[in-house]
């Protein structure tokens, strides 16, 4: 630059773009072969939730006991019918809706309230961090499976029920997380920089801490979406959540239970969908660990 | 270490109060009182009264707590609604044959879990790494309530191998070792063992890779120990990790056997809990969930102090 500003040129160094950050975790996982076609299903999975009405042949809930337990292949039943005669497939296709939802939700309401409450147990500290922990601590002591099996026989079978209970379940694990990063973040020169300066505890929390805790503790939440899933049809499958007739997978496992020694195949269908759903959240969620490099 | 575990066991009062906080409000977040579901329709409104006090449900909840505690603590956990006898002797009964089934299922999960941790962390990146990882990601994801309904089709229904439902003999709810009983007992432990594999085999993985990669396997390659001696370093180094997650595996199989007792019809706490859910016992409920929380309050303790005294790296006080 002095040599150019001598000859009266003056040199301009390219300008080096940096790669944001979510550029680069998209660049990442998008090069990550099992987590893009975990992704493929996924989103698979919820476009058939959301054209359910489009895609099932048949309707879902309307039977014929003059068809009952058709086995896989039946002419027009193409993965046969279930123990009232209703088609298979729109009963799978239409249970996406109800599955996914009470997978889903459970963790993204925790997540709202986990983070909350974990971010300022972290940021604030002394006797809230104290209350707030010790009371996480409590529900930490029952396994998860009880603790939600607990609440919603309580609480009476339904599927707001179910919800409420399994938003309980996910509460503390979240809640820890966001505590423990909050309270590294917070003791960074950084934060305490924006403090010597004048900024607010809003404002720091907003801008430095959030920034900072969200990731990991949105990362963490996706690794609980596959317990979702497979606990929120199980309390369905105890008869704890969705009511019949609505198509649910975990519902359908279990009225399909007795159906086992006629048609095992069909009988079994249900839990296939649980599966692919909760191993597809799985490896999408070790993807994206990687690609968003947390490590816990 | 000795200070550590009192300071441990000091820790655990205010959750076990905690948990026993939370055991009692469960029956009074319902809807109604709990002696609604059991009260004739045509009781009239003192006879209604009457059984209210019996069941001590006329006082104000705080007072209505401390009874209760009271007589938790000598061992009276009320009486089953629906049956009628003794919460605490239906309960016991009923943890003893879960207990059964998950130190089984722990232990086939754990030596499978080690086995398939150990070849993937050793042969990292091979054929037989990703072969072991994937098991182990399948047996962290599959609903096991459905793994258990497709062994009963293949090996009840179509094989005819083995029973289908019950702990033993024409449903009888008593264990005792022999093979009738252990019969009925493959199926759900099988079922039940395949989460504790997948979790163990995940943490053993990563742990004997970590290890591999320390500078003192590098030394005692280099002096000349065989890949045998290696391994045994190896192993106990895993080993208080390895426990430890086997013991919290325990607990969470003996709180959440819910699901596959309910598969298999196995005579334990989860089925307990069922029934207590859909008959509306609430005592019966309430004492079930208090005694497998507290199992496993307790059991947490344990594995804590064990891994303490277990891992001299461990430095707490």
């Amino acid at each position: 630059m002095a040599v150019g500003a001598l000859d009266g040129k003056i040199a301009i160094a390219p300008i080096q773009v940096s790669e944001g950050y979510w550029r680069g975790v998209v660049r990442r996982i998008s090069r990550d072969p099992v987590a893009m076609i975990a992704l493929v299903i996924i989103v698979a999975l919820v476009l058939m939730a959301i054209f359910a009405p489009y895609l099932a042949p048949a309707d879902p809930v309307r039977g014929s006991m003059l068809r009952r337990l058709r086995p896989v292949g039946t002419p027009g039943y193409p993965l046969g019918a279930d123990e009232l005669g209703r088609d298979m497939l729109s009963r799978l296709i239409f249970g996406a809706r109800l599955s996914l939802f009470m997978g889903v939700t459970p963790v993204l309401a925790a997540f709202v309230i986990g983070s909350g409450l974990g971010i300022c147990a972290g940021y604030i500290g002394g006797k809230l961090n104290t209350m707030i922990m010790r009371t996480i601590d409590i529900f930490y002591a029952f396994p998860s499976v009880l603790l939600a099996v607990a609440l919603s026989g309580a609480l009476g079978a339904g599927l707001t029920n179910a919800l409420v209970s399994l938003t309980i379940v996910f509460i503390p694990p979240i809640t820890r997380v966001a505590e423990s990063v909050t309270t590294q973040v917070r003791n960074r020169d950084y934060v305490e920089a924006a403090r010597a300066s004048g900024a607010g505890g809003f404002t720091i929390v907003r801008v430095h801490v959030l920034g900072n805790v969200l990731s990991p503790i949105f990362v963490y939440a996706t690794s609980l979406i596959s317990v979702s899933m497979i606990l929120a049809s199980g309390l369905s499958f105890l008869g704890l959540g969705v009511r019949p007739p609505e198509p649910e997978w975990g519902l359908m496992l279990n009225t399909l239970r007795t159906a086992i020694y006629v048609n095992p195949l069909v009988a079994a269908l249900p839990g296939v969908m649980i599966f692919i759903t909760s191993i597809s959240f799985n490896l999408f969620s070790d993807g994206l660990r990687t690609a968003m490099d947390v490590r816990q | 270490m000795l200070i550590y575990t009192l300071k441990r066991l000091l820790y655990v009062l205010p959750v076990a109060f905690g948990v026993s906080v939370v055991c009692f409000l469960l029956v009074h977040i319902t809807p109604g009182d709990p002696l609604t579901a059991v009260m004739p329709i045509d009781a009239s409104a003192e006879q209604q009264a009457a059984m209210r006090a019996a069941y001590g449900f006329d006082k104000p909840l705080p007072v209505q707590y401390v009874i209760w505690l009271g007589k938790v603590m000598i061992g009276d956990l009320g009486t089953s609604i629906a049956s009628g006898r003794s919460v605490l002797t239906e309960v016991s009964r009923a943890v003893s044959n879960t207990l059964i089934l998950s130190a089984v299922a722990t232990a086939i999960g754990f030596f499978f879990g080690c086995l398939f941790g150990f070849v993937a962390g050793y042969y990292r990146g091979s054929a037989v790494d990703r072969i072991a990882s994937a098991l182990s990601v399948l047996g962290v994801s599959v609903p096991h309530y459905w793994l258990g309904m497709v062994l009963v089709i293949v090996f009840s229904v179509q094989l005819n191998w083995l029973p289908a439902t019950g702990a033993g003999p024409g449903g009888s709810a008593d264990w005792t070792w022999n093979w009738e009983h252990i019969r009925h007992l493959i199926l759900p432990a099988i079922t039940m063992s395949v989460i504790p594999m997948g979790v163990i085999a995940r943490t053993i993985r990563a742990l004997v890779a970590e290890i591999l990669s320390q500078e003192f396997v590098q030394a005692l390659a280099a002096k000349g120990m065989t890949d045998r001696g290696i391994f045994r370093h190896v192993v106990k180094n895993t080993a208080p990790t390895a426990l430890a997650v086997m013991g919290l595996q325990l607990g969470y199989l003996l709180g959440g056997s819910i699901l596959i007792e309910t598969v298999f019809s196995w005579p334990g706490t989860g089925f307990l809990l069922n029934a207590a859910i859909f008959q509306r016992d609430l005592p019966l409920l309430q004492g079930t969930i208090l005694v497998l929380a507290m199992f496993f309050v307790l059991l947490n303790l344990l594995v804590d102090v064990l891994q303490t005294a277990l891992d001299p790296r461990i430095q707490r006080a």
